[in-house]
């Protein structure tokens, strides 16, 4: 893929966020993205963070790919929204991707909306935001854009490849497209191929978007106003699908939000409500409609076996990565069945796997939290990945 | 599922012992990775687990091992042939459901087959049932009839006629009793009658 890189990038901030220092960096390639759909797709401009630094070997670079409606900021304090970074918990100096030691990367994948090129960009031929222009990409796509700039980066073989959810297809990918260059995968509470029961909650979202008038065909840029009502209905329904009913118990159970009566009327009665009209709201003031269009797309075209003769199990043939397939017992959204057919996949080719399945009531967002057993069997996998690596 | 007590494992070291170094391992009923362990740091070995209970595979892949979550019965049919130079069934063929689908698995993905498992032809367990009338209680067979999870409990004979009727010969077999090791490829009427444990190395005919 010998991308002679263009580095129209620059580090725009140096930070010491917590004692761990991350740059945010822009790359832009001076070669055209070859998509799925055979389009070309040039320029694309990649945002992404690293933390820790690279060896001289450029042996421990370890890849962080983001969930649907997440974004680069992985490890730092978000520079829009104020909240620390989804995976805080998960690395950092001593954390279990230990930033003393490997050296983070964590882009923005292309179609979103945090820097990466995607539906909001100017479309250079019309010199007008892409919108409905954006062609559909899928996750390959954004995978084949990562390695231009791992490439550029001058990385040969990633330490490791971790992520959750849309994150752990991107690992599954980059596990199966280019085995030689991925040490170690961490795909958690995910699946090798979007079910029906996704594929549907996604075209809840995508129709609830494009039934709010005010997205006028994806043009809505130029008319100055967002799809907020849809976009906050289809994050309603989507947060839905990332908590337990466990967890709604504990949470909200029926619980009013003032005082002890209905007000017998549609208002926010009950705390449930609240909670998700609150989350619908902010989450329209940081993401794109049109990036959930895109992304949740590619998401449910997403299925490893299909190029590989409808077997998964050769999607890894010959494989010598190290694997570690992570599900939560309350994740209905991608639960333990939809990992464990990855985990058989990978036994029928005698890879080198290890499987855990946490207990947690926290549903699929589980992944994001604070989950000690997590931590700790993800500290255990790579910390001896790295012995083997030679990191240790 | 591992036997219960698990500090009584001296057939680890001794299954330990029969593999060769720098080989490839696949642990069936791995427990918390005891074997592996040993297998990894004394034998270099590549070893893989796999465990029924979640609690001890977090165990293992907290320590390092690379095991998954799985039933002897149901999970070893996903392995390729000859994916692993051994695959070890330690204690653990007494408590599957189907012993001898279990084996044939065993032999189809290893080229050599380990297995240990409490004999029930000793003499101690002979005595508790034959004169006494009662289900036997051992050191290596604690638990009440009622609370066990072995349903295929077996004697070295037993197990030698269902390895001939499988076409699994038997390269080493070693059994246990007090501190001793006694080599018996060909175990006899004292062998089933005096060892504790037996371990044996099995491969194709």
């Amino acid at each position: 893929m010998g991308t002679s890189a263009d580095i129209s990038g620059n580090q725009s901030r140096n930070q010491e966020e917590q004692g761990l220092a991350f740059e945010m960096v822009t790359f832009q390639s001076d070669q055209p993205l070859r998509l799925d759909s055979g389009e070309d797709l040039y320029p694309v401009v990649q945002a992404y963070n690293t933390y820790g630094s690279l060896n001289a070997a450029k042996s421990n670079a370890v890849l962080v790919c983001h969930a649907l409606t997440l974004d680069q900021h992985a490890a730092n304090v978000h520079p829009a929204t104020g909240k620390e970074g989804w995976w805080q918990g998960m690395i950092g100096p001593g954390r279990p991707i230990d930033t003393d030691r490997f050296f983070v990367i964590c882009p923005n994948v292309v179609g979103g909306c945090q820097g990466t090129t995607g539906p909001e960009s100017l479309n250079p031929e019309t010199g007008k935001p892409y919108g409905l222009n954006f062609p559909v990409i899928t996750i390959a796509d954004m995978v084949r854009a990562q390695v231009q700039l791992i490439d550029h980066l001058g990385i040969e073989k990633l330490f490791c490849v971790a992520g959750g959810s849309m994150g752990g297809m991107q690992t599954l990918e980059w596990a199966s497209t280019y085995p030689d260059r991925v040490f170690s995968a961490i795909p958690i509470a995910t699946a090798a191929r979007h079910s029906a029961q996704n594929i549907a909650f996604h075209e809840v979202g995508r129709q609830a978007v494009q039934a709010d008038p005010e997205w006028h065909d994806g043009a809505y840029y130029e008319h100055g106003t967002r799809p907020r009502k849809g976009l906050a209905v289809a994050r309603m329904a989507a947060h839905i699908t990332y908590m337990s009913e466990g967890s709604l118990f504990q949470k909200f159970d029926r619980n009013l939000q003032d005082g002890d009566e209905f007000t017998y009327g549609f208002g926010p009665d009950f705390q449930i409500e609240s909670y998700l009209r609150h989350q619908g709201s902010t989450f329209v003031d940081r993401f794109d409609a049109n990036s959930y269009l895109y992304i949740t797309r590619a998401m449910d075209y997403f299925d490893l076996a299909a190029g590989h003769g409808d077997s998964l199990a050769n999607a890894f043939k010959g494989t010598e990565t190290r694997f570690c397939v992570v599900s939560f017992t309350s994740d209905w959204h991608y639960p333990t069945t939809y990992n464990k057919q990855i985990v058989h996949a990978l036994n029928a080719v005698a890879a080198n796997v290890s499987f855990v399945e946490i207990e947690s009531d926290k549903g699929h967002d589980a992944f994001l939290l604070d989950e000690p057993e997590m931590f700790s069997t993800l500290r255990g996998f790579i910390d001896s990945a790295a012995e083997r690596r030679g990191l240790a | 599922m591992a036997l219960k007590p698990l500090d009584n494992r001296r057939d680890l070291s001794i299954i330990a012992d029969l593999v060769e170094p720098s080989s490839r391992v696949l642990d069936v009923g791995c427990g918390e990775g005891e074997l592996l362990e040993i297998l990894a740091t004394k034998r270099n070995v590549d070893g893989r687990g796999v465990e029924l209970s979640q609690e001890g595979v977090n165990a293992c892949v907290t320590r390092g091992l690379s095991v998954i979550q799985g039933d002897a019965d149901q999970d070893l049919g996903d392995y390729p042939k000859d994916a692993f130079d051994y695959v070890i069934l330690s204690k653990t063929i007494q408590a599957t459901r189907n012993p001898g689908a279990v084996l044939r698995q065993m032999r189809r993905i290893g080229r050599h087959v380990i297995v240990s498992f409490p004999n029930f032809g000793h003499w101690k367990i002979r005595v508790q049932l034959g004169l006494l009338g009662r289900m036997p209680e051992t050191a290596t067979l604690s638990d009440k009839w009622y609370e066990t999870p072995n349903i295929h409990l077996c004697t070295v004979k037993d197990f030698v006629a269902l390895c001939d009727e499988l076409d699994l010969e038997v390269v080493q077999g070693l059994m246990l009793s007090g501190g001793t090791v006694r080599q018996a490829s060909n175990p006899g009427f004292f062998d089933n009658l005096l060892a504790e444990e037996a371990v044996f190395l099995l491969k194709r005919r």
